[in-house]
């Protein structure tokens, strides 16, 4: 895909996210589109939100369940970047009237204390990297049009990313055992779903060290106080005005978001 | 009506001869349709009552239906429970024969033991939690005598809630080391994740199903002795399994335990 095409492309999604109208997924109508041009389209979107006055706060993994990957026919995970204009408190209500179609995860957030710059990047590098974990949630969201993404849409589309909430505990990974920390997700509090670390490629460390390693064959590093959001121990959970959820991480301890 | 000591006797016999011989049988409700669940749990007794005619002692108690899906596809909305025998206990590392199975599956189950009496009805989490002596991490494997996979309370607590083995191991602690509800669980086979959950998965705290025990045996006019050894459900869901499969259960802050069938 050519540079026009690619500007094109980020240009519609940024406006799509600015005036919340959703575009027909890019794959129906580029075929050939690859993942190359998915991420080029992704850094033209964040590029105008850059220029915009927001900064890049982290990234995101996304993909890293098993089943979401065989959903989407692919074998690794994806990232998109997290910026400033995305991020929430805990107990600051998200409006979802400013979103498209809103879907919550619940996650484990890193924090870095140091830069990791891949190739090369172990689960120890992760782990001696990171300043703390949280637990968080993120508010996934489309700006392709009924969520009818492919692989390449999602990319281009800054891996779905809309929101995140962070919890207002935090521990270092030295004292958690990431992998078996279990996750209590309750929606309006009912239980909706019980999982663990080890649904994200193993332990939310291998997702990031993932990460570390992918960015580094591109020569760029994850770097000290970002925040990565290591992947969703949860369902999507869809949700409308009214709705709250609570995550529990085992070890870990809890977070909240409410919608309006 | 309730069924008569003769019907209950006979249903009893025909349950523990499928499982005794891996042998498949229909419905034990088909031409028992009003069957109650007391007539269900009396079936169970009888069937406990032949197992500790022939000096099997049982060592412990079960579990079953603890998870709001499974209610639902069952149309109840609680649990209900069963008994374990010693035969079913197998030591860790050693091989579980599947010929002496009919369609076997493992689940992971957060165990406990008491260590004071816990008697119903109004036995709740705190008392619960006082009277826990320790945790400790187990697999189970069920298999339900039925050759339809129909969906039958009555039936279910009849075969003893597709009691058939269990192995525990792993690292037992204290209960006040552990945050029950949000305690981390996978299961793997074969090496690969086959399920994943956490404590909550079980009615929301494992301890809630010690307490529903307990009020259960309460209105029978039984208490849950001091000792006794409870499997409090299974946290993850069940996966089939036959010979030749290897599964191990990681529970976060009480180790693992590996089953292998053979």
């Amino acid at each position: 895909m050519n540079t026009s095409m690619i500007e094109h492309y980020g240009d519609e999604l940024y406006a799509a996210l600015l005036n919340r109208q959703p575009v027909e997924p890019l794959t129906r109508r580029e075929p050939g589109i690859t993942l190359d041009d998915a991420y080029q389209i992704q850094l033209r979107m964040i590029r105008r939100r850059l220029d915009a006055g927001e900064t890049v706060i982290g990234k995101k993994i996304g993909i890293t369940s098993q089943a979401v990957m065989d959903m989407l026919g692919v074998d690794q995970p994806d990232f998109g970047h997290l910026l400033s204009g995305m991020v929430f408190n805990e107990g600051e209500p998200v409006d979802t009237a400013k979103l498209i179609a809103p879907r919550a995860e619940a996650e484990v957030a890193f924090v870095l204390a140091r830069d990791l710059c891949g190739p090369g990047i172990t689960a120890a590098d992760v782990l001696r990297a990171t300043d703390c974990v949280m637990p968080c949630f993120e508010i996934v969201d489309s700006r392709i049009k009924d969520w009818k993404i492919k692989i390449q849409d999602t990319v281009a589309d800054n891996a779905s990313c809309g929101v995140l909430t962070l919890g207002c505990t935090q521990r270092s990974p030295r004292e958690l055992d990431l992998a078996l920390a279990g996750m209590v997700l309750e929606k309006n509090g009912e239980v909706i779903s019980t999982s663990c670390g080890a649904s994200v490629q193993g332990s939310p460390v291998n997702a990031v060290a993932w990460l570390a390693n992918t960015l580094g064959r591109l020569g760029i590093a994850l770097k000290a106080g970002e925040v990565i959001l290591s992947g969703s121990q949860s369902p999507l959970v869809p949700v409308v005005p009214g709705d709250s959820l609570y995550c529990h991480v085992g070890g870990l301890g809890s977070t909240l978001v409410r919608f309006i | 009506m309730p069924l008569d000591a003769q019907t209950t006797a006979t249903i009893a016999e025909r349950l523990e001869s499928a499982e005794l011989h891996a042998r498949r049988i229909t419905q034990i409700t088909d031409g028992h349709s009003d069957m109650s669940w007391d007539d269900a749990y009396a079936i169970q007794d009888a069937l406990r009552a032949r197992k500790e005619a022939r000096s099997h002692k049982t060592v412990g108690f079960k579990c079953g239906l603890i998870s709001p899906v499974e209610m639902k596809k069952m149309g109840v909305t609680g649990p209900c429970f069963g008994f374990l025998s010693d035969y079913m206990n197998c030591a860790e590392g050693s091989d579980i024969d599947c010929s002496r199975l009919i369609q076997p599956k493992a689940q992971a189950q957060i165990c406990i033991v008491t260590k004071a009496p816990l008697r119903g009805p109004g036995c709740h989490v705190g008392a619960v939690m006082a009277a826990i002596d320790l945790v400790i991490p187990g697999v189970e494997i069920i298999d339900s005598r039925y050759c339809d996979s129909r969906c039958d309370f009555q039936g279910l607590i009849a075969d003893n809630i597709s009691a058939a083995r269990f192995v525990i191991g792993g690292r037992p602690r204290n209960a006040d080391e552990l945050d029950l509800r949000t305690l981390g669980v996978v299961m793997e086979k074969n090496g690969k994740i086959a399920a994943l959950a956490a404590g909550a998965a079980v009615l929301g705290h494992p301890a809630i199903a010690v307490a529903m025990l307990a009020n259960h045996l309460g209105a029978r006019g039984q208490e849950l002795a001091a000792g006794s050894f409870v499997m409090t459900g299974g946290v993850t869901e069940a996966t089939e399994v036959r010979a030749g499969d290897h599964v191990t259960a990681r529970f976060q802050d009480l180790g693992s335990v590996n089953v292998r069938l053979v």
